[in-house]
């Protein structure tokens, strides 16, 4: 049908609308999908689809993961024989399918939740070849939790690999269906999409709401735009918001005004207003996404609504780097670009903080190591600018005998004095693996301080595993060995857990006994020789012999725990300067100066800035590969 | 000199200098050196330019017979480019490859044209460069009476597994007797050239080639620290891990201990790798390459310096003697230094001298930077001057680096 002759936003009675959204692990074919169900439903010709049009940011294209999540409202015509064949309980005719993207990674749990909020389905969609994946099964959880609906579906079953009946029976355990209620579809062909397109609509309840009550809607995505300010994604709950309307941001109680509302079919549309039980977009002026967050309720400001949708959660940054430009002259663009990012990212802090061995840079703070790569791969990339990143590390709370409680989130900021108890952020983990390495996974568990709490078979040859793991021990490089040790095969997710009491020392590095504030880390104590040792030998390759001695210790406060010395330089001088030597010697001389210029100083001895990046870069013992 | 040429203008094909080099040129001391491309086998540690017979073939011009008129034809050219000089020329320096190769008269021939076209000096320093194989008494003889003062022997050690992995074929006995030639034939200047640190060197090998070495008592030594140049068949041998890459902390040991020998033995270090007895033996040619004097390079791939402009031969004899057959300059390419790269040669080579470098050469930063290297032991202060210690002329580098770099 032609998107002109749809139901108009606003005008569309609930009964008719079906909110979903897809679940699925990265590369198992989310974005194929939803343009397959673009192109099938009239909303986007076959030509003009852009491959995978709903990923906006190319990053997201070639990393192959979405990160923000958007909604695009879709028109479904049901025939009389489809709804024949599939029984469809409402009947033949005309129905709006909204269809909400979210974004799969653990570091945005909390984003997918209130997109999940949003829907009243789940289609799980899993790769017919590899079944599924830690991180779906965990946003599968959190569906189940929102009450959604699950659709469990097979997608690719055109593989070669394809094992449909081994996942189809895998999913129908863990939704709890037969295993011929698991639809089978390849989005790239495009076989099955018709049917699901269907099953969607006899599947997902209508959504519930208050037509007369004052408005209510959900803010479940929130992106800045160069050239509209931001643009904020909702789910209206209750009542209706109209152009007309000022509204009012439930946690903050800010008023804004409503320049623009309408629909996104898949570009924005403009209407008067939308309804109960519809997805669509508002814009208000507003220029950073921190005054529009995801999770808030938005009201009108007359005759509002006086309880909020609740669930609403500030995002904490869990993990902590510091960010420094290579060339200390980029520090200002740094700011810049850390600026621009946060306009539309409400989860990115940053404070400017000095290293002695760095210089200036930014401590950021992030939900999430992949989005600390990705905040990162972007500021190098979008704001061509090149950066040293410090090793990662979690928010610890230090309780000093005194009473005095510090929060840490720098180990420059570790107290010296009497600690009493040291507390750090537990994760629960799932990790889902064929069973082949299930003794592999335990004992590096077991290294990483790991508390099995269970373990089941998902089928015959696969299995979930679910640990509990401190939260500094994962961003370490926890999931870079746990890929090594399974060939990849293992796929991890986690969850913030509360905290435990933990033996955790700060290991400082020290170069001719000044200490280099960019090496130290907080480790536990019983890994802490394993951390001295693995630096001071790095370090000792890494840095050039100078004209004296320098040692290199690792500490713990006044104790050495590792020791490694680079002897001194004896000689450098070159032999033979006669005739044609000099020219070569002075061009190596000149060469030598401009390097002595990249050089830092760390007390007298020169460490040039690709050891800091060769040390700081390989996030384990530099023994594995990197992911 | 080394294989690979700078990578800078090309030179203008008559020779011709721009004026402000040859201004105040008359009162320049100026030295000759003669590139003598040919060795009868290639040492595997060699990056110099030479050839073997086999490597030249037949090409036209590239031969030994010829090469003399080629390197006459040179030095007439040098005289149309530069003029003549009241004071004549001080130096000349025959170097190789071998110029033993060359029959003793066309070494001489050469060195006449010199005279003939510029002028020698009255006590000019005339050396050759010899492979203690490639001298009889009559050689010799045949050099001293055509003017030549000095000789410089490429000993390198006196040993023969050392000997045999620098690829060198003589005798270690011939050079003691080569010497006593020498001094037969009337050689007053003589020096023995010596490389430390060969895969395989122990320091007792070493302490064996000084010994030697001194034994012939020599007026000048060059001890030199083997380096692995690239595109050397030692620096493949190297890479395969047939044989180990010198180490320098050995390299150091070596340097100290040749140091302590030659000096006990009454030679005393005037330049990093040079010891001399007495002033008067000192390599006056080798003197003007670090007091950034004027010198003309004749023959294949040869480096000249005149007034701050440096330009360098076409490397192979065979395109060599082509274009003095048409002519032409063989200069190839040059470079005209600036005046910060003249500072910073001033710095690197004077450094090196036994006399030092004056310290208000030196700009505000590197004056600055005076005390710490003195504190470091690096460098002593006489008389206004920065004169290196010992460990500071094996630290010689780094300290011109801290000395330049702000």
């Amino acid at each position: 049908m032609s998107a002109s002759s749809a139901p108009k936003p606003g005008e569309t009675p609930a009964s008719i609308l079906r909110n979903f959204c897809i679940i699925a692990h990265i590369d198992h074919g989310k974005s194929t999908l939803a343009d397959r169900m673009l192109q099938l439903t009239g909303v986007v010709d076959a030509r003009a689809a852009r491959a995978q049009y709903l990923d906006r940011m190319d990053i997201e294209r070639e990393r192959g993961i979405t990160i923000k999540s958007q909604a695009v409202r879709m028109p479904w015509t049901v025939t009389e024989e489809a709804a024949g064949l599939h029984d469809i309980d409402a009947g033949p005719g005309t129905y709006v399918l909204n269809m909400i993207d979210t974004p799969g990674h653990v570091d945005f749990t909390y984003e997918v939740s209130r997109s999940l909020e949003a829907c009243e389905a789940a289609v799980l969609l899993v790769d017919a070849a590899q079944g599924i994946e830690a991180q779906t099964l965990a946003n599968l959880y959190l569906a189940m939790a929102a009450d959604l609906h699950i659709i469990p579906v097979l997608n690719k079953i055109d593989l070669p690999s394809a094992n449909p009946e081994k996942y189809a029976a895998e999913l129908a355990g863990l939704v709890g269906c037969e295993p011929e209620d698991v639809l089978r579809v390849s989005a790239k062909s495009g076989v099955g999409v018709e049917e699901l397109l269907n099953e969607i609509v006899k599947q997902t309840p209508p959504p519930v709401g208050e037509k007369d009550n004052p408005a209510r809607a959900l803010i479940f995505d929130s992106v800045y735009d160069t050239y509209r300010g931001v643009i904020t994604y909702v789910r209206v709950i209750d009542g209706e918001l109209t152009h007309r309307d000022r509204i009012r941001m439930m946690s903050t109680n800010a008023t804004h005004e409503l320049l623009e509302l309408g629909v996104i079919s898949p570009e924005a549309v403009k209407s008067d207003k939308i309804g109960v039980g519809e997805v669509g977009y508002v814009i208000t002026g507003v220029k950073d996404v921190r005054q529009s967050r995801v999770g808030d309720t938005i009201t009108t400001q007359h005759h509002g609504a006086t309880e909020s949708l609740g669930g609403y959660k500030h995002p904490n940054p869990m993990v902590y780097s510091g960010l420094y430009p290579l060339d200390g002259d980029q520090f200002g663009d740094l700011r810049e670009a850390l600026e621009k990012l946060q306009l539309n990212d409400a989860a990115l802090t940053y404070e400017p903080e000095t290293s002695g061995a760095l210089g200036f840079g930014f401590r950021c703070g992030f939900l999430g190591l992949l989005h600390m790569e990705i905040t990162r791969d972007r500021l190098e990339r979008e704001f061509n600018l090149d950066l040293i990143s410090t090793a990662p590390n979690v928010v610890y709370d230090v309780i000093m005998e005194d009473g005095t409680e510090i929060e840490v989130t720098n180990p420059s900021e570790f107290p010296d004095g009497k600690v009493h108890e040291i507390r750090e952020p537990v994760v629960r983990a799932t990790i889902l693996s064929p069973s082949d390495y299930i003794g592999t996974i335990m004992e590096l568990c077991q290294t990483k301080r790991g508390t099995l709490l269970g373990m089941d078979y998902l089928s015959e040859d696969r299995v979930e595993m679910r640990y509990t793991l401190p939260m500094g021990d994962i961003v370490f490089d926890f999931f870079d060995q746990l890929k090594s040790r399974t060939k990849g095969y293992a796929s991890l997710d986690y969850e913030r857990k509360g905290d435990q009491a933990a033996d955790l020392v700060k290991v400082d590095i020290l170069l001719q006994g000044e200490p280099v504030d960019a090496f130290s880390a907080i480790v536990h104590r019983d890994a802490s020789y394993n951390y001295g040792v693995m630096m001071a030998s790095k370090l000792k390759e890494l840095i050039p012999r100078q004209q004296f001695e320098v040692p290199i210790q690792a500490a713990i406060g006044a104790r050495v725990i590792a020791r490694e010395n680079i002897r001194a330089i004896r000689k450098d001088v070159l032999a033979k300067c006669y005739g044609g030597d000099i020219s070569r010697k002075r061009k190596l001389l000149e060469k030598q100066k401009e390097g002595k210029k990249r050089m830092k100083m760390v007390g007298r001895v020169e460490v040039p800035q690709e050891a800091f990046v060769a040390a700081l870069s390989t996030s384990g013992g530099g023994t594995d590969p990197k992911k | 000199m080394p294989q690979a040429l700078p990578d800078t203008d090309p030179a203008p094909r008559d020779g011709s200098l721009p004026s402000f080099a040859l201004d105040g040129a008359e009162q320049r001391k100026l030295g000759f050196y003669v590139h003598v491309p040919f060795c009868r086998v290639r040492c595997g540690y060699c990056d110099f330019n030479t050839y073997t017979a086999p490597e030249l073939g037949d090409v036209a011009g590239a031969s030994i017979a010829t090469y003399a008129g080629a390197a006459i034809e040179e030095v007439r050219l040098a005289r149309r480019v530069m003029g003549t000089r009241e004071g004549g020329v001080s130096t000349v320096f025959f170097g190789g490859g071998t110029p033993t190769l060359l029959p003793a008269p066309d070494l001489v021939a050469v060195l006449r044209s010199i005279d003939l076209e510029i002028g020698l000096a009255p006590g000019a320093e005339v050396t050759t460069e010899a492979n203690p194989d490639s001298v009889t008494p009559q050689s010799l003889a045949v050099l001293r009476e055509g003017g030549f003062t000095r000789l410089s022997f490429g000993m390198q050690s006196a040993v023969p597994h050392v000997l045999a992995t620098l690829d060198r074929t003589h005798d270690p006995l011939r050079v003691p007797q080569a010497v006593e030639w020498a001094r037969a034939a009337g050689f007053e200047e003589i020096s023995l050239d010596l490389i430390y640190g060969t895969p395989g060197e122990s320091t007792a090998d070493w302490a064996t080639s000084l010994e030697a070495a001194l034994s012939s008592e020599p007026d000048h030594i060059s001890a030199y620290s083997l380096i692995v140049e690239q595109g050397t068949a030692l620096a493949r041998r190297v890479r395969r891990g047939e044989l180990p890459m010198p180490d320098e902390d050995d390299l150091a040991d070596k340097y100290l201990l040749a140091d302590e020998r030659l000096t006990a033995a009454g030679l005393s270090w005037y330049e990093v790798s040079n010891w001399a007895r007495g002033e008067q033996s000192r390599c006056q040619h080798n003197m003007g390459y670090w007091r950034g004097t004027d010198w003309w390079g004749v023959g294949p791939g040869a480096h000249s310096h005149v007034g701050g402009v440096r330009f360098w031969n076409v490397k192979h004899p065979a395109a060599y003697a082509q274009r003095l057959l048409e002519g032409l300059s063989p200069a190839q390419g040059r470079e005209v230094l600036s005046d910060s790269e003249r500072h910073v040669e001033r710095v690197l080579l004077e450094l090196r001298l036994v006399d030092g470098l004056a310290i208000d050469v030196l700009d505000a930063h590197g004056r600055a930077a005076v005390p710490d290297q003195v504190a470091k032991g690096l460098v002593e202060v006489v008389d206004d001057r920065l004169v290196l210690t010992q460990q500071g002329r094996l630290l010689a580098d780094g300290v011109v680096r801290d000395l330049l770099v702000d």
